[in-house]
C-alpha cells in the first residue's frame, strides 16, 4: 500500500455551524487514522463566494485537506461525503504526482539556463544588475484578449 | 523587446482563415500603423510549472465573461500548458471557484 499525497476540498454551507465544520473534518481524520493516513494540513478557506449558485446558496464554506494515505482510504473518504449531508461539493485531487514533474522541469530548465550561460562563457547564475529587469513585472492583464480588439 | 518586427518576408500564402489570429509577429497594418504585441505563453514566461485549480485569479484571466476556456490562439499559451490549464480550469468549476457558464 503506497503512500500518496491527495488534496480534498470540500464546500460546506455557508450557514454552517463551527461544530459541522469541526465535525466533517473529525470524520474525515478519524477515517484516515483508521486507514493508516495522516493529515498533513488543513487549511479553512472560510467562506467565499460561488462562481454559480448550489442550492440556492450564494457563498460557501471552503475548507482543504491535504493528506497523506493510500488510494483506498481516499475512495473510503469520497464515499462517505458522498452520502454527507449538508455538503455541497467536494473534490479529492492527488498532487503528489503533478508536484514531482513541476520539480523535474523547474531543475531542468535551471540546468538549462546554466549550461547554455556557460556555453556563452557567463557565470552560471544570473548577476544581479545584469539584462532586462522587471520587464514582465506589470504583465498580468495584457496578455488577456491581446490582439482580440484589434482585429477589423 | 516587446515588438517583433514583421517576420515572414514573403506573402502569406495559403494561411487558413485564421491566418491574422495565428500571426505570431504583429506587423504594420495598412494605414494605422501599429504593431501588434507579440503574444507568448504566460506560463513558460513566468515559469509556472504547475498549473493550480486552486489559484483562481491565475485561473480567471483565462475565463472571459462567457466562462469559456480562452482559445489558445488569443492568449498565445503553449499546447503543453493550454492543457494543463483546461484541466485546472475543469477543476476548479466543480468547486465553484469558476462559472461554466454566465450571461
Amino acid at each position: 500500500m503506497s503512500q500518496r499525497t491527495y488534496e480534498l476540498i470540500y464546500v460546506l454551507k455557508p450557514d454552517a455551524p463551527e461544530q459541522e465544520v469541526a465535525d466533517l473534518h473529525q470524520q474525515v481524520a478519524d477515517i484516515a487514522a483508521r486507514m493508516g493516513g495522516t493529515i498533513e494540513r488543513t487549511d479553512t478557506w472560510g467562506r467565499r463566494k460561488l462562481a454559480y449558485e448550489i442550492g440556492h446558496h450564494k457563498e460557501g464554506f471552503y475548507v482543504l485537506e491535504v493528506i497523506l494515505g493510500s488510494a483506498e482510504l481516499m475512495k473510503e473518504i469520497d464515499r462517505r461525503l458522498k452520502v454527507t449531508e449538508g455538503l455541497l461539493r467536494h473534490l479529492i485531487v492527488r498532487v503528489d504526482e503533478s508536484t514531482i514533474k513541476a520539480e523535474r522541469a523547474r531543475t531542468k530548465r535551471v540546468e538549462e539556463s546554466r549550461r547554455r550561460r556557460i556555453a556563452r562563457g557567463l557565470p552560471p547564475d544570473r548577476q544581479p544588475g545584469e539584462g532586462p529587469q522587471g520587464e514582465d513585472n506589470d504583465d498580468s492583464g495584457d496578455l488577456m484578449y491581446d490582439g482580440a480588439e484589434v482585429e477589423g | 523587446m516587446a515588438f517583433g518586427g514583421p517576420k515572414r518576408g514573403g506573402p502569406g500564402g495559403a494561411r487558413g482563415k485564421d491566418a491574422k489570429a495565428g500571426d505570431k509577429a504583429g506587423g504594420q497594418r495598412r494605414g494605422g500603423g501599429f504593431f501588434r504585441r507579440r503574444k507568448v505563453c504566460k506560463f513558460c514566461a513566468d515559469k509556472i510549472d504547475d498549473i493550480n485549480y486552486k489559484d483562481v485569479k491565475l485561473l480567471s484571466g483565462f475565463v472571459p465573461e462567457r466562462g469559456k476556456v480562452l482559445p489558445r490562439r488569443i492568449s498565445g499559451t503553449c499546447a503543453k500548458h493550454q492543457r494543463g490549464l483546461r484541466i485546472a480550469i475543469v477543476r476548479a468549476r466543480q468547486l465553484a471557484l469558476l462559472p461554466y457558464a454566465s450571461d
